[in-house]
């Protein structure tokens, strides 16, 4: 069910300032693709404006292509609900609902805007999607707790159960671990491996070794200089990246002699 | 360093700052009794300093105290101080200057700053704790189940008994119909200056919005009386004071519900668009529940507020003695107007009343913040 994303000639936009300029990239469908790179360079913003989530601050644009499968995500009459609804995300930092218990929290999407089409009762889809984001035995005994009486860790992988609770073919992860223990880090690592399978996944990551073990292939933005736009300089097969690069400033970046 | 990192993973190697201090290898023995200094010799020093026994504060008080008695007694005025004053000063001052002998100078700013806010503290709950225990011993010599159930009608006002029913009644419906308007009005400018306002509209808004807190209330009666009293639209009435109520709710409840909406964190609002959640949705399901504690609590100072207004009440609707459950015709009571109304009366029998009615407002606004405190508790997010 997942589906390929092409990006073409991307250029991101907040107001009058271009903050990522001509990006053309192709992410394969059920591959999982990291990018790297320094802070500011844009990793975040293109991740972002993949799902539209980009145009949430004011007076952000874009210009250039974003295909799902060929069907251009910005083209008319598309609606950006639907767009999130088939690309989700997850965030930096843990936000389950507060108001909410973790079974809630899960089905939030789905409570939210009813999707027809969707007859299974909601404890299976609740049950279904925990396990999805190995968090199930962990708290199948508490689901009727709120949602913010979990571990930092377990919200994190509460977030990504109600992400794929929508059923959405792509999932972005922006930094999903950088708030998380090592162990935390681990158990989502593996989930990621794991929801391979079923959904095209992109993470935005500033850790090398994340990237050289959960990714197929790996994108490396730069900016082109102070206060200039930020670039994709180069993407490939992680392997390939990482030990045999085509750009200098990829290799120095990668073995730590800036950023 | 270039090659080291290849061989740690690519992992990017940070150098020591040259300002890091001192690292394991030099670091001082445990137990060694002595500290680095900031000029870098190892001068041991003692931790343990002197400090003023523990009763010394209390010694010091009691002796101020003691002071201020027998200036009290003695009768002597002291540069015109009262006796509080001045045993509050000699505590002050011997504290400090006994504090910095023994103590040093860090520890007498300390225990002078302390002091000081502790004073201004109490100073600030001595008035707030005055009018309290006043007006609840005046007010509840005249409590009686007559008294809360009886109107002034055919009541001697210069006699004792009658009651508060009415007034009741009329402030009950005032700020009611002032809550009803003023509310949904409110809260949804509030949201769309929190959620959508950007530019000179919002920015207006906002503006408009300030001015308004600012406006004395008997202008807001004034407005009601000139624009729609005067020109014949409504009478004098129960109506007219809700909507003179509602002018000054209105800005209290913008301001509160905004200040609450701003504290949800975005991540939150991105979390449920990322869910392919509408707009519309986000703010209606995640965004006002994770608030509306702080905007119940908002809500409800804006009502305590208005609850006690008596001016706007007297040029829109003015006083009745009897009661007037209809609104929309006829001068209404109220209990702010009814404690103007029986003061100015100015017998006994009728101060007494006043006293009551002050008493019954103050506990109405208390019963209403209480009540909005434990619907706050109900919703408010919980985090375990």
């Amino acid at each position: 069910m997942s589906k390929q994303i092409d990006l073409v000639d991307l250029d991101i936009y907040y107001g009058d300032f271009l903050a990522v300029e001509g990006v053309n990239l192709t992410v394969k469908a059920n591959s999982v693709m990291s990018f790297i790179g320094p802070s500011g360079c844009g990793k975040s913003t293109v991740l972002r404006s993949i799902n539209r989530m980009h145009e949430v601050i004011p007076g952000a644009h874009v210009k250039g292509e974003v295909n799902l499968d060929g069907e251009n995500v910005y083209g008319p009459n598309v609606d950006p609900v639907l767009v999130r609804r088939t690309i989700g995300m997850v965030f930096q930092r843990p936000n389950p609902f507060p108001t909410m218990s973790i079974a809630d929290n899960v089905i939030a999407g789905l409570k939210l805007e009813k999707d027809k089409k969707r007859k299974e009762p909601m404890d299976e889809i609740i049950e279904k999607s925990l396990r999805g984001a190995n968090l199930w035995e962990e708290v199948k005994d508490r689901l009727k707790r709120p949602g913010a009486s979990l571990s930092g860790g377990q919200q994190q992988r509460l977030c990504i159960a109600r992400a794929i609770a929508v059923e959405p073919q792509v999932l972005l992860m922006d930094e999903p671990c950088s708030a998380l223990d090592p162990i935390s880090t681990l158990a989502i690592e593996d989930l990621i491996r794991k929801l391979k399978d079923r959904y095209t996944i992109i993470i935005v990551t500033h850790n090398m070794q994340q990237a050289g073990r959960v990714s197929d292939d790996t994108a490396f933005f730069n900016l082109s200089g102070i206060g200039k736009p930020g670039k994709l300089i180069e993407a490939g097969p992680t392997a390939q990246i990482f030990s045999n690069p085509e750009q200098r400033q990829t290799e120095d970046y990668i073995a730590g002699r800036f950023g | 360093m270039s090659g080291l990192s290849d061989l740690r993973g690519g992992a990017p190697v940070s150098e020591p700052h040259p300002n890091m201090p001192i690292t394991s290898s030099e670091a001082p023995p445990p137990n060694a009794g002595g500290r680095r200094t900031k000029d870098g010799s190892s001068d041991p020093m003692n931790l343990t300093g002197h400090r003023l026994p523990r009763w010394a504060p209390w010694a010091i008080g009691a002796g101020a105290i003691a002071l201020g008695l027998l200036v009290q007694v003695t009768g002597v005025t002291v540069i015109g101080l009262a006796p509080g004053f001045v045993a509050a000063f000699a505590f002050l001052i011997v504290q400090t200057v006994a504090s910095w002998t023994v103590e040093g100078r860090r520890h007498a700013t300390d225990r002078l700053a302390t002091t000081l806010v502790y004073t201004t503290f109490v100073l600030a709950l001595v008035p707030l704790l005055w009018i309290l225990i006043t007006v609840t011993v005046k007010g509840l010599s005249v409590f009686s189940p007559e008294f809360f159930t009886s109107t002034m009608r055919n009541v001697n006002p210069r006699a004792e008994g009658g009651g508060i029913a009415h007034a009741f009644l009329g402030t009950l419906q005032q700020v009611g119909i002032a809550a009803l308007i003023a509310v949904p009005i409110g809260v949804l400018a509030a949201v769309y200056l929190v959620e959508f306002g950007k530019g000179r509209f919002a920015y207006w808004i906002s503006f408009f919005v300030d001015v308004m807190t600012g406006i004395p209330s008997i202008v807001a009666g004034l407005f009601i009386y000139t624009a729609l009293i005067l020109t014949g639209v409504l009478e004098q009435s129960g109506l007219a004071a809700g909507l003179a109520l509602a002018i000054l709710m209105l800005p209290v409840i913008v301001r509160a519900t905004e200040e609450m909406l701003r504290i949800v964190p975005n991540e939150l609002r991105e979390g449920a668009l990322a869910l392919g959640v509408p707009k519309w949705k986000v703010i209606l399901r995640i965004v006002i529940p994770t608030a509306i504690s702080g905007i119940i609590t908002g809500i409800m100072l804006a009502v305590a507020r208005v609850a006690g207004e008596t001016a706007p009440l007297l040029l829109v609707t003015f006083l009745a003695q009897d009661m007037n459950p209809n609104p929309v015709s006829g001068s209404q009571a109220s209990l702010p107007t009814f404690v103007w109304d029986q003061i100015s009366r100015g017998t006994p029998a009728s101060v007494d009343r006043a006293w009551g009615g002050a008493l019954a407002l103050i506990l109405f606004v208390l019963v209403m913040y209480a009540g909005a405190r434990i619907i706050a508790k109900l919703y408010a997010p919980k985090a375990r």
